[in-house]
């Protein structure tokens, strides 16, 4: 049965729940309802309750158990011989269910009969024509053991839902019988549903922290095989080939180990140990000046040094924080304190609309218009500081630009948000409208206004669009606003897209260059709830 | 019933500093004002007494303009301040204010140190040369707030940190920094225990040698101790304007006796 269809019904139950509940415990007190504990609503919200959370709760635990455990009985049927050389048991795993799935929906389609997709057996050659004549998508021929698999598979597979089904219908009518059986008229019904709404939103807000934690660890992990990879590469070429085999030769124990022929890098994840290898990969990753990683081949001598990467981030991050923070405050000042409100109501919308427009928009402004007007200004025909289009500046104005609206619309509902009477006060003692934003109306929304700043700061070191047609993709570490350059986040998608191998730390770096933007933001933010906590007290 | 209004006060003749001549102020389609005549006298404190919604709020802004701030509100009719009227083109609402100080119903420091609360009208416009001046006029200025006592040793703490009490005597030493030639009040002594609305009661009295006054209060005892005119306001009119002892000895309009005696109001 489709999961759908069992949320209906587990809802149908909590619905007929809620009106049996309310009607027992409207009985129970003789039809008054004010000899009730809660309001009769608090009764039926109590049953559906019941009904509805543990059943969902077991559903959504079984579609994630179920399929771990099939994969699990499933992959023992496979013997080695079926795992060809270079290939792995993951992927043998797909093939099977890409043949369940065929299975099903030529059954479905009506071009093998079901008993057929159960037993067939000899005539396996036979099925895989078959399937394909169903317009199934059959990568290769399927053999006998990966034929039996699929089979196994898809029975597995339907008898898990049917007891699934079974059991989160149960467990519905479970809770329906407790909670009715619950009901009468002393009953606190009401705190009973305070919980629970208490639970539901406590279990939210685990889930989003569990994520988090989640994407932390995972960032964790790889950035640790990064370390590990490029630090044991750096170390095996400090050795060079020679002392290596020197090394060997002298311990026997080693040379037993690492067999007859053997990579620098197998010597060296013998020789040194993984705080050693970690160590020189981390260090030389925060020192090293250059960027320069070599796709010729594994354990290239590449140069993966973050240090140009965060230049580039932050010169083009200030850039747009130089454009985009007095403009914006002064716009969202005049809107709030100058602006008519026919001018406020048409404005306001206007800048709202521009911080939805999509960055890669921004970033063929960039290349589209910024590039060339600022190459006819400072380009070779002028002054001759600008080599291309692309240019830190480029990127940082358009990127400034993304950036206005949103400091603005912040900032403007942080000022409108200064109290009325703090105005009146200033205007009453004489002061001009600009005198009042600058001495009371700025000082009372700084922490407002800070916090937006940095959050502002926030998404300009996060943005990679601009950057990647701005600002070009070369890594450099130079203080002329007119060369290309590139950031983080442009060389976390370079270093992942096209043909990678996620085990080399060309690759691999990608994840080490995330985990210094996570702990980057995270510290920016951590910065700006400090400042904002310490106006916040002087001025409450 | 109220302490006696000493009739014997000197309620001779003064000059007129403020005139008011048929005013109206309208809130949209509200109409808040309805035709007021009045005379505020110089080195006088007036009283603006009535129930809670007649208008004493909404005239008192009308005599620094700060009505100005309020979009919807529109105000006609004549107000002049030494023979000038203040909704002249030429005159400009910044500089009226700086002559006709207020303090508002509900206290409102700025966001700053309590010295820097005071010193901001006088830094506005200039009136201390030095550091040394501008401490001096602080410090005068928080004693006749009648709080010195409670914050010379934390100048420098933010105003916002006060309790509201000392916050609305802060903002009276606030707005008498400035030196105004008149100063509105609106129901300061709301937030105030008695010991402090003495104290600024006292300061009234003392303001008067040298400005004209005028206060805005819910307290009859109030206005009987501190003012010597009293103008009596009900649904946007002016019932009855006069010497305070007549009006609360001997009213001439009903609505008056009515609410000086409770039972309107
Ligand atoms: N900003 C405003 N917008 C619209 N109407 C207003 C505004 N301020 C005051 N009013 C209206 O004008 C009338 C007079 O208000 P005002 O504040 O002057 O009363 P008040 O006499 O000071 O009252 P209280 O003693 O309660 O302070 C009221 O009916 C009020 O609703
Ligand atoms: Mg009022």
């Amino acid at each position: 049965m489709p999961v759908l269809w069992l949320i209906l019904i587990v809802l149908v139950i909590g619905a007929v729940g809620f009106v049996i509940g309310r009607q027992k415990a409207l009985g129970s007190a003789g039809g008054d309802s004010r000899e009730l504990h809660s309001l009769p609503t608090y009764y039926g919200s109590n049953v559906f309750m019941k009904v509805v959370v543990p059943a969902l709760l077991l559903m959504v635990v079984w579609l994630v158990v179920q399929p771990l455990m099939i994969e699990n009985t499933i992959s023992k049927m496979i013997p080695d011989s079926e795992i060809d050389a270079g290939s792995n048991l993951g992927l043998v795993m797909a093939e099977v269910r890409r043949a369940a799935e065929g299975l099903d929906n030529a059954v479905a389609a009506g071009a093998i009969s079901e008993d057929m997709a159960r037993n067939a057996r000899a005539d396996f050659t036979d099925m895989t024509t078959r399937l394909k004549d169903a317009g199934q998508i059959v990568t290769s021929e399927i053999t006998q053991p990966i034929l039996a698999a699929a089979q196994q598979y898809r029975i597995s597979t339907s008898r898990g839902s049917l007891l699934m089904t079974i059991a989160v219908i149960a467990v519905a009518l479970a809770g329906l019988a407790w909670a009715y059986m619950q009901t009468h008229k002393d009953f606190r019904a009401r705190n009973v549903v305070e919980q629970g709404v208490l639970a539901i939103l406590i279990s939210a807000a685990s889930i989003a922290i569990l994520t988090t934690i989640g994407i932390v660890l995972s960032l964790i992990g790889n950035t640790v095989a990064f370390a590990d990879l490029y630090g044991v590469g750096l170390l095996v070429r400090e050795l060079g080939h020679e002392e290596i085999a020197r090394i060997v030769a002298a311990d026997p124990e080693l040379a037993a180990k690492l067999g007859q022929d053997y990579s620098d890098i197998e010597f060296g994840m013998e020789y040194y140990s993984g705080w050693a290898r970690s160590w020189a990969g981390l260090a030389d990753f925060f020192t090293n000046l250059d960027w320069a990683p070599s796709f010729s081949g594994r354990g290239g001598a590449s140069s993966l040094g973050i240090i140009p990467l965060l230049w580039g981030t932050l010169y083009i991050s200030v850039v747009a924080l130089v454009v985009a923070v007095p403009i914006g405050l002064f716009a969202a000042v005049y809107l709030s304190e100058y602006a008519s409100n026919r001018v406020r109501s048409f404005a306001k919308p206007m800048l709202e609309v521009l911080a939805g427009i999509p960055t890669i928009v921004y970033g063929l402004f960039a290349l589209l218009t910024i590039g060339p007007i600022l190459m006819s200004v400072f380009g070779d025909n002028t002054v001759g500081w600008m080599q291309g289009q692309r240019a830190v500046l480029t990127a940082g104005i358009a990127m400034g630009i993304m950036l206005i609206p949103f400091v603005s619309s912040l900032s403007d509902d942080i000022i409108n948000a200064v109290p009325q009477a703090m105005r009146d006060g200033s205007y009453g003692l004489g002061a001009t409208r600009s005198e009042t934003i600058r001495q009371v109306v700025l000082p009372a929304a700084l922490p407002g206004i800070v916090g937006a700043i940095l959050l502002a700061a926030s998404r300009a070191i996060g943005e990679t669009m601009i950057v990647v047609l701005g600002a070009g993709a070369a890594a450099r570490l130079s203080l002329n606003p007119f060369e290309a350059m590139t950031t983080v986040t442009a060389k976390i998608v370079s270093q992942l897209t096209g043909d990678s191998d996620f085990a080399s730390p060309e690759a691999l770096v990608a994840f080490a260059l995330g985990m210094t933007l996570f702990l980057m933001t995270l510290g920016l933010n951590v910065f700006a709830l400090y400042i904002v906590r310490k106006y916040r007290e002087q001025y409450d | 019933m109220y302490d006696t209004p000493n009739t014997e006060r000197d309620v001779d003749q003064k000059e007129i500093k403020i005139e008011a001549r048929g005013v109206q102020v309208f809130y949209g389609t509200t109409h808040a004002i309805k035709d007021v005549d009045v005379d505020i006298e110089d080195k006088t404190v007036t009283a603006f007494i009535g129930p809670s919604g007649c208008g004493k709020s909404t005239f008192l802004r009308c005599l620094n303009r700060m009505n100005d701030t309020i979009d919807i509100c529109r105000v006609e009719g004549k107000i002049e301040i030494d023979g000038d009227d203040i909704y002249d083109k030429r005159v400009d609402p910044v500089q009226l204010r700086a002559k006709v100080g207020m303090v508002f119903q509900k206290p409102n420091p700025f966001p700053k140190s309590i010295y820097d609360n005071i010193a901001y009208g006088p830094r506005i416009h200039g009136l201390a040369k030095t550091k040394a001046d501008l401490d001096e006029i602080v410090e005068k200025s928080l004693r006749r707030g009648a709080i010195w006592d409670e914050v010379k040793d934390r100048l420098h703490a933010p105003g916002t940190g006060l309790s509201g009490g000392q916050q609305q005597r802060l903002c009276i030493a606030r707005a008498v920094a400035t030196e105004p030639e008149v100063l509105l009040m609106d129901e300061p002594c709301s937030a105030l225990d008695p010991i402090a609305t003495a104290q600024v009661e006292e300061l009234i009295d003392e303001l008067r040698e040298n400005y004209s006054v005028v206060i805005v209060t819910h307290s009859m005892q109030q206005a009987a101790r501190v003012s010597q005119k009293t103008a009596f306001f009900h649904l946007g009119n002016l019932v009855e304007f006069g010497e305070t002892g007549k009006i609360f000895t001997n009213p001439e309009d009903s609505r008056t006796e009515s609410y000086i005696t409770g039972r309107i109001g």
